[in-house]
């Protein structure tokens, strides 16, 4: 729809402005208009570009397979705070991902209901809600009467701010699915909900766990919810019930100390995060491309 | 798509059906009771705090853990003017991008670049907050400030020394931080403009910018207005980036080159050593207010969507 290039007609004069003034500012606004799009993708290249310079010369092996170090003493890594993130992820998966699917599969299956409408404007809602409120919440639900910090209250954070992805995508993806194919089910004599448990949600499975991976990339970066909540460890832990480290949080942590060794890490840190976050990005991009084709 | 008006054929099998659709229908149900849930805890761990200060608590500028006096003024200032600063800046320079790409860009160039603006939304927030610590900051130090001061120094917006952190460092990285959702949105709304809108103009000889501004932006407006909310409502509670930019000092300056705080900044900075029941339940409460300001921007923002989705109806005056 290349229209902002179609120049005046000649027989279209306006009583005052002349046709070469509409020409040129016409011209101008499409100019501008690119100039927008240009700096707003400047900042994107700056921070990937800062990233490389710095996060690749930072990553070694040490980054992942040891623990942090002393306080201002080179060396050490982050591999507790990357076990830490994927437990995290793990319990957020099992509060989130079980929620989001039924509850997508609920809003393309029955829809034109009031709880339907109510349940995707809630969705969107939570999805703009600052993350760290999330946090609030999860602190009240379960560090209050635990009376301490938890993996499990950084995972119960996370799996809330996970749910509207999950909806929302899940909803999208069962809704592609043909109509044929349920009836065809359906002319079998095959349950509704076998239908939508055995042929509907199958056929979808691919779009859906993709966006459970689109989801699970935007928490894992996630910081505020987990200050109060996860509250982040030095050291090694598997307990639930326990504070545990995270890579966002460490990220954070080093990010705001003096020392340039942490800093270093930080950017080690920040790129794993967002290499994470680009692969399952561009991944997800190339899945839905063909799932486009296959309709 | 309404499967469930299949008629069953036996009992049983009506029943299992039936099921089904509760089972289903409860985990929809389960969105907004979180969503209430919410609500009803922050009321709750607020209360100490919402009992002894009442509203006073947004007009005082007292915020002394020790002595047990809270009040949050210097922070929602911080909150509401660095959110002005970013939209700003985010909502011309993101309107721009939604033109060119709704009406401008070839097939070829709108996917990627799409793509491109998305990927920013999906940066984790502390990666801005490194940047901007290690970059952004610097910059602003050495180059902008200068600059600023050297043009615009006569207001008294742009005084005080180059510290580099402050109110529009925060305004900057916020501004990058919420163009992707006025852009996503934007482009989507100005999509659904009919195509025979843009017909009809450019039949009355109209240039395509004449196009956009006449046919094209009229019918979407409403969406670009909830576009601007949804980002509004992101900036005010983006936590990370900012405490990491602003300078964390609850003062209200008129200069933007001063350091402030923000109520998000301050939860994420104190909540974890908040020490007495009275200093949690302050924060608790300043996070509520938090949750309901943003609570109300995002509910107008996704009905003044929905008003465009609709259709026609808005172009009446």
């Amino acid at each position: 729809m290349a229209i902002l290039d179609r120049s005046p007609k000649p027989d279209a004069r306006g009583p005052s402005v002349s046709n070469g003034r509409r020409r040129v500012t016409n011209s101008a606004m499409a100019a501008v208009t690119f100039l927008c799009t240009l700096a707003v993708l400047t900042p994107l290249f700056l921070i990937l570009g800062f990233l490389l310079r710095t996060g690749v010369g930072a990553l070694n092996l040490d980054f992942f397979t040891h623990l942090p170090g002393a306080a201002g003493e080179p060396g050490g890594g982050m591999a507790n705070a990357i076990a830490g993130t994927i437990m995290l992820l793990g319990l957020a998966g099992l509060v989130g991902i079980p929620l989001g699917v039924l509850g997508g599969v609920f809003l393309a299956e029955y829809p034109g209901s009031r709880l339907g409408d109510v349940a995707r404007l809630t969705a969107d809602v939570l999805n703009g809600m600052p993350s760290i409120v999330m946090g609030l919440f999860a602190y009240v639900l379960i560090v209050l009467p635990l009376r301490h910090f938890s993996a499990l209250a950084g995972g119960v954070a996370l799996g809330v701010m996970l749910i509207p992805t999950v909806v929302r995508t899940t909803e999208e993806i069962v809704r592609l699915v043909p109509q044929s194919i349920r009836e065809a089910s359906l002319a079998l004599g095959i349950p509704v909900w076998k239908t939508t448990l055995r042929v509907v949600v199958p056929t979808a499975s691919a779009g859906i766990v993709t966006g459970i991976m689109v989801g699970l990339a935007r928490i894992a970066g996630e910081t505020a919810p987990l200050l109060f909540t996860a509250f982040g460890n030095r050291f090694w832990n598997w307990n639930v019930l326990k504070p545990v480290a995270a890579l966002p949080l460490q990220i954070f942590a080093y990010a705001i100390s003096p020392f340039d060794d942490w800093h270093r890490q930080a950017w080690a840190g920040a790129l794993v995060l967002v290499g994470l976050v680009l692969v399952v990005n561009v991944a997800a991009r190339f899945a839905a491309g063909r799932q486009v084709k296959l309709r | 798509m309404a499967v469930n008006s299949a008629a069953p054929r036996s009992p049983v099998r009506a029943t299992g059906d039936r099921v089904f659709q509760y089972v289903l229908a409860a985990t929809a149900v389960a969105i907004p009771l979180i969503m209430g849930a919410m609500l009803i805890a922050l009321i709750d761990a607020g209360m100490p705090a919402i009992r002894r200060f009442g509203l006073a608590f947004f007009a005082t500028s007292t915020w002394d853990p020790v002595a047990g006096e809270f009040g949050v003024l210097p922070f929602v200032y911080g909150t509401l003017v660095s959110s002005a600063v970013a939209l700003l800046l985010a909502v011309p320079l993101g309107l721009g991008v939604a033109i060119f790409l709704s009406e401008l860009a070839p097939g070829w160039v709108r996917t990627p670049v799409r793509f491109l603006v998305e990927l920013l939304a999906a940066i984790p927030s502390v990666v801005y907050g490194l940047w901007g610590i290690f970059v952004l900051v610097p910059w602003v130090r050495a180059t902008l400030t200068p600059l600023l001061k050297s043009t615009l120094g006569f207001l008294p917006l742009f005084t005080g020394p180059p510290l580099g952190i402050g109110m529009l460092t925060a305004g900057l990285v916020l501004a990058i931080m919420v163009v992707p959702f006025i852009v996503a949105l934007s482009t989507e709304v100005m999509r659904t403009v009919p195509r025979s809108q843009r017909e009809a103009a450019l039949a009355l000889g109209a240039t395509g910018w004449e196009t956009t501004r006449t046919a094209v932006i009229p019918y979407a407006r409403s969406g670009i207005a909830g576009a601007i909310f949804l980002a509004l409502a992101r900036a005010l509670g983006e936590t990370m980036a900012v405490t990491m930019v602003i300078g964390n000092v609850p003062q209200i300056k008129a200069s933007l080159l001063a350091p402030a705080y923000t109520v998000s900044a301050v939860i994420a900075n104190e909540f974890a050593e908040a020490t007495s029941d009275l200093y949690v339940a302050a924060l608790v409460y300043a996070g509520l207010v938090l949750f309901l300001v943003t609570l109300t921007v995002n509910i107008l923002a996704r009905v003044l969507v929905r008003r465009v989705a609709r259709g026609p109806a808005l172009i009446r005056e």
